[in-house]
Parts: C-alpha cells; sequence; structure tokens
C-alpha cells in the first residue's frame, strides 16, 4: 500500500509537483498497479539474469572525432536551440541561482 | 482530382502515368483533412507549405522523364513524437505545445530524400503513455468506424488518419503495442519493427529498450514498402542494426510452422474477436502444406506486469529532461531552481505521465531496486526465453492484436490498471524485441478485429509475406482490398 505520505516522498524524487487533492488519487492508482505486480513473485527467478535489451548490443565506439553532423553549421544549430530555451542570457541557458 | 482509398503502388502508377501530379495529389489530401477531421481529430499541425513544395519537386521530376522512387508524391502522416524539422512536435503535451522540431528524425531524413510528401502531424497520447489516446493533450481522436469509440493507442491519430484516407500511410511509434493495438482498432496494417531495425535518431523517448517507429498502412504490402525504406543502421542510434539477409530472402510458405499460444485465448476475452480468429486460423490450415500446432509461452500471463515495471522506470529517467530549463513549458519567475521543476513538471505534464514517472521512481528508488526494477527485468528474460523455445518449433506465432475491440470514449479512463490491460497481447513482444503485425481480419459488433503475427527478430520479411497470404484470405470483410 502507497500513503498519501509516500507519494509526496515519491512525487519530491521524481521532481513532479502534485496538488494537494491529488495525493489520494495517485495513492490509490499507485497501490493498484504495485498491487498488480506482486504476481512477478510468484515466478522463480533464482537463476536468471536479467535483461536490459532484447538484442545482444555490444559496446558500440567510434573514433573520437566530431560528426559530420555536427560539423555542418554549427552556429546555426546552436542558435535554434537556444530559441528553444524558455530563458537565455547571453547566449547561455538561464538557471535560478542555486546557492 | 477525385481521391480514392489508394495504396502506395497506385498513387505510383498514377503519377508515372501522369493521371494526377504529386501536386493535385497533396492538395486533395489536405482539403480531405480540412472538411473530415474535424470530426475525427487526427490531425495536431498541417505541414501545407512544406508539403506542397516537396510535391513540386516531385512533379518537376516527372516532368523531366526521370525515374522517381516508389515513396516519391506520396503524403503520409507522422505521429507527432517524431521530429519533422522546423514542424511543431508536442508529443501530445502541454510541456512541448510551442516546441518547434530543430531537427529530422532520421527516419524522416529518409523518407524526404526519396520524395515523400509530410502532410502532418498526428494526435497521441501525452508522450505516448496510453492506449486510447485519450491521454492528449490535445482531445481525443475517434475511431473512423464509430466516432463514440476510441482510435486505439497511443498512435491513435495515425490509425485513424489511415483508416479515414487523410493520408496514404503513417508512421507511428510502439513500446507496448501502440502501432498494433490502434490499427487493430481502426481495421488497417501495422507493424512493429525488430528492436533496432529502424533507427530512433529523432523519435521522443519513451522507455528506450522498448521504442520502436514503425508504419501503419492500408495493406501488408505497403508496410512493406515503408519498412524497406525507414530500416538500416544509423549512427546516430547506437542499438540501431543492419538486418541480416536470411536465407535467400523467400518464404517457403508451403512449409511454414505456425504456432498458436493458448495463453491468448483467455478467458473474459470478447467471444466474437475469439470466433473471428479462430475462424482465420481454420482458413490458414486450410492451406496446403501449412501447420498449425498449439505452443506454449507460459509466462505471458506475467508480461503487462513486467512492461509495467520496465516501460515507467526507464521512461522516469528519459522524461527527466523536461525540466523547464532547457526547452518546453516553463512557469516562469517561480521561486527557486527547485520551484521550476516541480512547477514546469505539474503544469506540464498530464495525470498519466506523472503517473508513470511516480512508479518508475518508486521501482528505481533505493530499497525497492530489487524488488521491482530487478525482478522485473529477470522475468523479461523468462518472457524472452519462451519466444526463443517456441521459434525452434515454429516459424510465426499467431494471436489476437486485442481481446476486444474498440472500446468506448471514457469507458477505461478512469482505472488506469483497466487502461493498460488492453494491451495484454501486445507487450511480450516489446519486451522481447520481435517484430509483429497487426493486419485487419474482420469485424466484431461491427468493429474491425485485427489478427496479430509475430516473428523471430529480424524476420520481417516472412511476416510480411505471410501477412500478405492472409491478407487475401480475409479480404471479403475488409472494407479495403488490396490491389495486386
Amino acid at each position: 500500500m502507497i500513503s498519501k505520505e509516500d507519494v509526496k516522498h515519491i512525487a519530491k524524487l521524481a521532481r513532479i509537483g502534485i496538488a494537494k487533492k491529488e495525493e489520494e488519487k495517485f495513492a490509490r492508482e499507485l497501490s493498484l498497479i504495485l498491487d498488480y505486480v506482486e504476481k512477478l513473485k510468484e515466478v522463480n527467478i533464482s537463476k536468471t539474469l536479467p535483461t536490459s535489451h532484447s538484442t545482444e548490443g555490444e559496446n558500440v565506439t567510434r573514433e573520437d572525432l566530431p560528426a559530420k553532423i555536427f560539423k555542418e553549421n554549427l552556429g546555426g544549430r546552436a542558435k535554434k536551440l537556444l530559441k528553444l530555451a524558455p530563458e537565455i542570457k547571453n547566449g547561455y541557458l538561464k538557471v535560478k541561482s542555486i546557492l | 482530382m477525385e481521391l480514392q482509398d489508394f495504396s502506395i503502388r497506385e498513387i505510383h502508377r498514377g503519377l508515372v502515368n501522369r493521371e494526377f501530379s504529386a501536386q493535385e495529389l497533396t492538395k486533395a489530401y489536405l482539403e480531405k483533412i480540412k472538411k473530415e477531421d474535424k470530426r475525427i481529430n487526427a490531425f495536431l499541425t498541417l505541414a501545407e507549405n512544406s508539403a506542397l513544395s516537396q510535391a513540386k519537386k516531385v512533379d518537376e521530376m516527372i516532368q523531366a522523364n526521370r525515374e522517381i522512387p516508389l515513396l516519391a508524391g506520396i503524403p503520409l502522416a507522422v505521429k507527432d513524437n517524431i521530429l519533422v524539422e522546423n514542424i511543431k512536435c508536442t508529443a501530445g503535451s502541454k510541456i512541448l505545445e510551442n516546441y518547434i522540431a530543430p531537427y529530422d528524425a532520421t527516419v524522416i531524413k529518409k523518407l524526404k530524400e526519396i520524395g515523400a510528401v509530410i502532410l502532418g502531424k498526428t494526435n497521441m497520447d501525452e508522450f505516448a503513455m496510453g492506449s486510447s489516446t485519450e491521454n492528449s493533450a490535445f482531445g481525443s481522436t475517434r475511431n473512423p468506424h464509430d466516432l463514440t469509440r476510441v482510435p486505439g493507442g497511443s498512435s491513435g491519430g495515425s490509425a485513424a488518419a489511415v483508416s479515414a484516407n487523410l493520408c496514404c500511410y503513417a508512421l507511428g511509434s510502439d513500446t507496448g503495442g501502440s502501432v498494433r493495438l490502434p490499427a487493430s482498432f481502426c481495421g488497417v496494417v501495422g507493424l512493429k519493427p525488430t528492436y533496432g531495425a529502424v533507427s530512433r535518431y529523432g523519435l521522443i523517448s519513451m522507455a528506450s529498450s522498448l521504442d520502436q517507429i514503425g508504419p501503419i498502412t492500408k495493406t501488408v504490402k505497403d508496410a512493406k514498402i515503408v519498412f524497406d525504406a525507414i530500416s538500416g543502421k544509423d549512427e546516430m542510434d547506437s542499438t540501431s542494426v543492419e538486418i541480416p539477409k536470411i536465407g535467400n530472402g523467400k518464404l517457403q510458405i508451403p512449409n511454414l510452422r505456425i504456432g498458436i499460444p493458448k495463453e491468448y485465448f483467455i478467458k473474459g476475452m470478447d467471444v466474437e474477436v475469439e470466433r473471428i480468429i479462430k475462424e482465420v486460423i481454420k482458413k490458414i490450415e486450410a492451406l496446403e502444406r501449412v501447420k498449425i500446432e498449439e505452443i506454449n509461452l507460459p509466462h505471458t500471463k506475467y508480461s503487462l506486469a513486467t512492461y509495467y515495471l520496465v516501460m515507467p522506470s526507464e521512461a522516469s529517467a528519459n522524461l527527466a529532461r523536461y525540466d523547464g530549463i532547457k526547452f518546453g513549458y516553463s512557469p516562469g519567475q517561480a521561486g527557486s531552481l527547485l520551484d521550476v521543476y516541480l512547477k514546469s513538471r505539474e503544469k506540464g505534464l498530464g495525470p498519466e505521465v506523472r503517473r508513470r514517472i511516480m512508479l518508475g521512481t518508486y521501482a528505481l528508488s533505493a530499497g525497492f531496486y530489487e524488488a521491482y526494477y530487478l525482478r522485473a527485468q529477470k522475468v523479461r528474460t523468462k518472457i524472452l526465453e519462451d519466444f526463443n523455445k517456441a521459434f525452434e518449433m515454429v516459424d510465426i506465432v499467431l494471436t489476437p492484436t486485442s481481446p476486444a475491440p474498440a472500446f468506448k470514449i471514457g469507458e477505461k479512463i478512469t482505472n488506469p490498471l483497466t487502461m493498460y490491460l488492453s494491451d495484454i497481447f501486445t507487450v511480450s513482444v516489446n519486451l522481447a524485441g520481435l517484430p509483429a503485425l497487426s493486419l485487419p481480419c474482420g469485424k466484431a459488433h461491427g468493429l474491425p478485429v485485427g489478427l496479430q503475427i509475430i516473428g523471430k527478430a529480424f524476420e520481417e520479411t516472412k511476416i510480411l509475406e505471410a501477412g500478405e497470404i492472409f491478407e487475401k484470405l480475409c479480404s471479403l470483410n475488409r472494407r479495403f482490398i488490396s490491389p495486386t
């Protein structure tokens, strides 16, 4: 069971704001889902290795050189990305002070 | 021009024979969308200018008697979580309401290079989280077969657009069934490729070990054409791979071994759906030298629980990027840095997205990681092993795509678990990374029913060829009869 206190804690970990009136709803819904996944306890996995990806990918490496795509029109691209930011100053993203 | 329910090859022939121009065709589709999409709400954004200028380029090639690629001049719709440069890309979320894509996804780059005409972007459940398209921040899409019902999700806009002939074909994305479920609800064809077969570069991430982009089309042949165009290794996605050539690429259909997993015929499924699927299987069995056998996929009953731990865990990490700082909705002058995070995500993200992020955060948190996420990853191995064993005995596996046809708008939205159960027959395929096709095979209560064909990894060719044969067997029930 997930309590309202748990919901507040998880929401804070997830950096998600929730309204007071949503706490109970989320507690109920998360409990419902966590009860459902309890059934995984029936499976004997004592000797089973975890799967993170279905394909057996090995590390994919390349030479440490800038890819072609990043050489082309770099200034234009940077401008485009900065334009998407809510707040910028002198070509930087503006962030609230953290100290 | 008069717009018919064209397949890709029919349009290609029409263009090459100069029965109509690419510009006439594009205009006809755009007009149809403007007239008819008010009641369906499949499109979020129209890309009128770029569509017409692309069509003009194709017309110039035809005028110059140059050979054009099969997909040149063919109008398509793109799910709104796939980036098309300089076009708005919302992922169905308020947090990206004003986000203009700064570059093309690899699949879009590939399609543009061969002259494809992008009509616009289609509605979806927010960040592809949902099975009905009701979770969109921009209103539900309605099923063209019955406007009171959902089109399925999360690629509901794409499937509805193809079904209502508002485009020739569409792209969707499938993390737990989001191409196949809406395809089945809307009576069209949907392909979820093998994990890694299609580049995910430029697809807005949900769960990175499960996401794949796939085509939604009117015929199986069209699905193959689009899949061939968008697949292949891409240096921008290190999980993408070149599809290994298997055999001579020719299917020995007379020796096809087909497995029917009994776990996919469950108590509580719609009796009409069950009857239709069993009838189709009978018809297939009557084909010459096709062998059908019952198989077991014993961990099927755990796949949904596994999925609803793996997917939210990955999504909670992926969606951390929506912080109100780099891009997307931001509350403006909100106190501290923490306040910016909290408020951006509270106002910008809908309830289902916040629920899944919290679920994933919980499953990954200290003290619960082993009990939830790690356990789910281990059961995922069991599910994968089930399929490996099955594919030692059979070439393909047949199941219903969904236990029931399209449900009413509003029917399941209040209980997340009921909604999640819609994915019960589709999620295993994503966990195992396999390719699967959904094709229309009949109607239950007047609504389309989908047959799911699951194949071995990278055997898209096989399920598509089998799909073409099965499609002919079911064609009497279809609105669209596939041209030869």
